[in-house]
């Protein structure tokens, strides 16, 4: 019977044996622990640093420095230098600040939920994915906190603390849920990230010319040894953070959605907001991973563990999420004109027809229509053009949220008090300029820290090559 | 070991392996020969070596429900005794424990409860940051981050005996064995 196989399912493992060698390995094959070990850490112990990369951190910190005199100006003169005003009292602060969140989801996603589902292809791409989480939510974090004009004095708006005048947050806004995600979102994936990062630190220790390094990284590693109890315990936390960190990411986008869909507002006041908003955030951030990760595996020869399968992986999450995006902007049409209401049904003609009806239709080409090209295995495979795609999609989710938030404020329920927005270039010279933080904070981050998880890297390796057995075999 | 014992004159004996399989029946066939003081050093995290070690679970699973259990009551108390104590106000006819709106603040506490309490209490448990440790002083042991696996049994095992063991662990066919200064 076992050996006399029914020439159906013989045909099925032929064809599954094809398929398999069709699908890119998760690493190049021929490595050993040595040469992972050495191909990774090369890049932030050799002592050359390529010219390219002062280039890129260059044009980085010409934008960190935009930032710098934004602010400067904004604290000096107030937040008037802004375009937005009512009606359209929230437009470019809170459109980066949504943006710059959902770009920092897919980090988490990769480091959390797919070492949950045990998807062997995060390995290679989970510490820059979560280093890039940090960052975008530095740069997120960065326009609420300007956008109340005196920074110093939010601290009473927005935590609870003891003050002088004996008031407290009002528990009851999202605005203040949004305090508590976001500030819980980045602490957690500050911790779960330098966790990630202290064994590699023993190994860049251990293999440290310098004595400077040898003691800076030294001290990042805490005396790390790599003995077995220690081993047990770290993989324990480890797995508990990834657990914690998973109910956590898509609570923090909800979160983020609830700040529109508690309102009452015409376009805002959804239920399909959590979910959706939540969809888009994976979507935005793995097309963020995309830019990031192509020119990283190109210019540093990562490509080894970086590989196709990678891309090709992203590349269909991003259409998984891209397509519920999409539903979710049919959900929004069809409700506005279900629902009989007719200040949602004008306010999705407004989308559709009115002012800003360009980037309506921008939004829907990239977000809907563009996407449609992931389904080809010949695009998945054009590195260039997935390159250029990825920018587009930042862009379109760029757009939904300009969209959501000025076409449902610009005219409201009242004609009298319609108005129309436009930025300012203080508006734009902010968002340049925590594009310039993020780029900045990304290149030292590759030039000082392992780029890839090392250690995770030779697992893999093990994994692939090795075989141990159950002990209790002597 | 009785009190007046004299302090060892060495850590332990290292023995260095190749690869993880070596490893874990070189750590078994040590506790089957009634070893207890000894330790594991790799550079990746390889499970089989509880068992052959007989290391016991840890209990920071457990700390971590304790500590997401805290961080959620503390979070939902706050927003009550500020709420409904400390600072009552009417917002719009709600009332003063509207305790629907309370759960997102009390999630993420719960959240970040656990998650401190998780990587708090992993390098507490580990005793880590730690800046020194006999087994760096052989020169070897710079490879255990990077391929190449050791045991190291320590002065303080009962069966300890630097000529012994040492003939144990090279019974166990591995690289090299070496003295652990201490």
């Amino acid at each position: 019977m076992a050996d006399h196989q029914h020439p159906q399912s013989r045909m099925n493992a032929q064809a599954e044996k094809q398929l398999l060698a069709r699908t890119p390995e998760v690493i190049a094959p021929g490595h050993t622990f040595e040469t992972v070990t050495e191909t990774i850490s090369h890049v932030v112990m050799s002592k050359r640093t390529p010219l390219g990369w002062f280039l890129g951190f260059g044009i980085a910190f010409l934008l960190l420095m935009i930032l710098n005199l934004t602010i400067g100006n904004l604290l000096m003169t107030g937040i008037g230098i802004w375009g937005n005003n009512i009606p359209v009292g929230w437009a470019f602060d809170i459109i980066n600040f949504v943006w710059w969140i959902g770009i920092g989801h897919a980090g988490t996603l990769i480091s959390a939920i797919l070492l949950l589902f045990r998807q062997q292809w995060r390995t290679s791409i989970n510490r820059f994915a979560e280093a890039m989480t940090l960052f975008a939510v530095a740069c997120a974090a960065m326009f609420p906190l300007l956008h109340t004009g005196r920074p110093w004095l939010a601290i009473y708006w927005l935590f609870p603390y003891p003050n002088v005048m004996g008031l407290w947050p009002q528990f009851r806004s999202p605005l203040i849920w949004d305090v508590f995600a976001v500030s819980t979102y980045g602490t957690v994936s500050a911790l779960f990230w330098f966790t990630g990062l202290v064994p590699d630190m023993a190994t860049l220790r251990d293999r440290a010319k310098s004595r400077a390094a040898q003691t800076i990284y030294g001290m990042l590693s805490l005396g790390w040894r790599g003995s077995a109890k220690h081993w047990q315990r770290y993989e324990t936390a480890y797995l508990l953070l990834a657990g914690i960190s998973t109910p956590l990411v898509l609570s923090v986008h909800s979160v983020v959605s609830f700040d529109f869909a508690v309102s009452v507002l015409p376009g805002w006041h959804a239920t399909i907001f959590p979910p959706y908003f939540v969809a888009g955030a994976i979507y935005s951030g793995f097309a963020m991973v995309m830019t990031l990760a192509i020119p990283l595996r190109k210019f540093y020869g990562l490509e080894d563990f970086i590989t196709m399968r990678h891309i090709h992986n992203m590349t269909k999450v991003m259409l998984a999420t891209g397509m519920i995006v999409a539903y979710g902007y049919a959900n929004e049409a069809f409700f506005s004109w279900f629902s009989g209401n007719p200040y949602e049904a004008f306010m999705m003609t407004n989308r559709m027809t009115g002012p800003y009806a360009f980037f309506y239709w921008s939004l829907i080409a990239i977000n809907a229509a563009m996407i449609q090209l992931f389904w080809f295995r010949s695009v998945r495979d054009n590195i260039p053009l997935l390159f250029v795609l990825s920018l587009f999609v930042n862009v379109g989710m760029w757009l939904e949220r300009f969209i959501i938030i000025v076409t449902s404020l610009h005219r409201d329920f009242l004609p009298s008090s319609w108005d129309m927005y436009a930025p300012t270039r203080w508006d734009f010279g902010m968002f340049a300029g925590t594009i310039g933080l993020f780029l900045a904070l990304f290149f030292l981050f590759i030039r000082f820290l392992p780029a890839i998880a090392i250690f995770e890297m030779r697992t893999l390796v093990e994994e692939e090559t090795g075989e141990l057995e159950r002990p209790g075999m002597v | 070991m009785s009190h007046d014992a004299p302090t060892p004159t060495i850590h332990g004996l290292m023995a260095e392996f190749e690869n993880p399989k070596a490893l874990v029946h070189a750590a078994e066939k040590a506790r089957l020969a009634g070893y207890k003081h000894m330790d594991a050093y790799t550079p990746i995290p390889v499970e089989e070596l509880d068992e052959a070690l007989g290391l016991r679970r840890t209990r920071l699973p457990i700390l971590v429900f304790l500590g997401g259990v805290f961080g959620g009551f503390a979070g939902f108390g706050l927003e009550y005794w500020t709420q409904v104590i400390a600072y009552p106000m009417n917002i719009g006819a709600r009332p003063y424990n509207s305790w629907p709106q309370f759960i997102p603040v009390t999630f993420e506490m719960t959240v970040l409860g656990s998650a401190l309490t998780a990587f708090i209490g992993m390098w507490a448990l580990n005793k880590l940051p730690q800046p020194y440790h006999p087994v760096f002083n052989v020169p070897e042991f710079a490879r255990a981050s990077t391929d190449r696996f050791f045991l190291c049994i320590e002065a303080t095992d009962p069966r300890f005996d630097v000529g012994g063991t040492k003939q144990f662990l090279e019974g166990l066919k591995p690289v090299g064995v070496s003295e652990v200064a201490p």
